[in-house]
């Protein structure tokens, strides 16, 4: 609704995720019932991305006439930005801790 | 006791049989990756996802047929994400420590994403439509598909694509770091949330709770910089 009514490029959940998080640090703990609740649903996270995976039959013929391209620019782009994030991520954090405070 | 093909006759009249499909194959699929010792390759999303189709091929059920079911799963998506707030506060101290790397990893990451998905696949030779749906295959879906529709591509296929990125990427979450060694689970994290959105911080959540926590924050993140940095990094490289 937030990102709605603000026309934020931001998907609802993502600002519930922030908002919740929010609610966590103003009280400095989180409720009993919904981290059983919340901890239950990630469990499961895996399983909710199934419906919408199964969405892909629905572009199997487009997806059937490049799919060489397709595959190959999944794998290794998803690759490369794994590999790139992870090692910038560990090189800034290094030169932070090495920082004299 | 009633006849095998009259309880199919029923239960594809109702919204059941794709919620019960849903439940039972990606039941089984967990249950043979883990008697298999959870390979990488052996993801039970794609399993799940995968022989739903086959199903739905075979049986000639439309996906909108499927979906009637499919949606009450699909609809815990989005009270999941806001879950993932848990891991996040339980974590604080790591990610304020963290905070800079964090931002300037997302940042490069993004761009990253983004603009090798266009470079390699327009080299392969995808048409245009193809290569603007691949621009945000790094996003997590909603988002994905507004940048696809901004960008010219088809925000359908799209969420297609950020489905099999997903999947790819939690397939690689053990394939590029074996457990232990470097780099740290945070950095990792982050890398899996920015490449493979909620499907790798599924399966980082699994490999370790601080991984899936960093990933968590890094997809949210990565949706927030990329919807707004990656339409003007291709207008300018006029990808």
């Amino acid at each position: 609704m937030i990102s709605r009514a603000l026309n934020l490029p931001i998907p609802g959940p993502v600002i519930g995720m922030a908002l919740l998080f929010i609610v966590f640090l103003v009280r400095r703990d989180i409720p009993e019932p919904l981290e059983r609740t919340g901890s239950g649903l990630l469990g499961v996270l895996s399983l909710l991305f199934v419906p919408a995976g199964v969405g892909v039959m629905q572009h199997l013929d487009l997806i059937a006439a490049s799919w060489l391209p397709i595959v190959v620019t999944i794998v290794a782009s998803t690759a490369i930005t794994m590999l790139v994030t992870a090692a910038v991520m560990h090189g800034v954090q290094r030169l932070v801790d090495l920082r004299p405070r | 006791m009633s006849h095998p093909v009259s309880i199919w006759v029923y239960l594809s009249a109702s919204p059941l049989l794709g919620l019960a499909l849903t439940l039972v194959v990606y039941a089984a699929a967990d249950v043979l990756a883990k008697r298999f010792g959870s390979p990488a390759l052996l993801n039970p999303v794609l399993l799940a996802i995968v022989t739903i189709v086959i199903v739905l091929k075979l049986t000639n059920t439309p996906y909108e047929r499927y979906f009637e079911g499919g949606q009450f799963v699909h609809f815990l998506l989005g009270p999941a994400t806001v879950a993932l707030a848990i891991p996040l506060y339980r974590n604080l101290a790591l990610i304020r420590k963290s905070a800079l790397a964090i931002i300037v990893a997302i940042v490069i990451g993004s761009v990253t994403a983004a603009v090798s998905g266009a470079l390699i696949a327009r080299a392969l030779g995808a048409p245009p439509i193809v290569v603007h749906s691949l621009i945000p295959k790094a996003v997590t879906t909603p988002i994905a598909m507004g940048m696809s529709q901004q960008m010219g591509g088809l925000p359908s296929l799209t969420a297609a694509l950020v489905i099999l990125s997903g999947i790819t990427g939690a397939i690689f979450a053990t394939v590029l770091w074996p457990t232990g060694g470097q780099p740290d689970y945070a950095s990792r994290g982050v890398a899996i949330g920015t490449a493979a959105h909620g499907i790798g911080t599924a399966r980082a959540l699994i490999i370790d709770p601080t991984m899936g926590a960093f990933a968590g924050l890094a997809m949210g993140l990565n949706a927030l910089v990329s919807s707004l940095l990656v339409p003007i990094v291709v207008a300018l490289l006029r990808l």
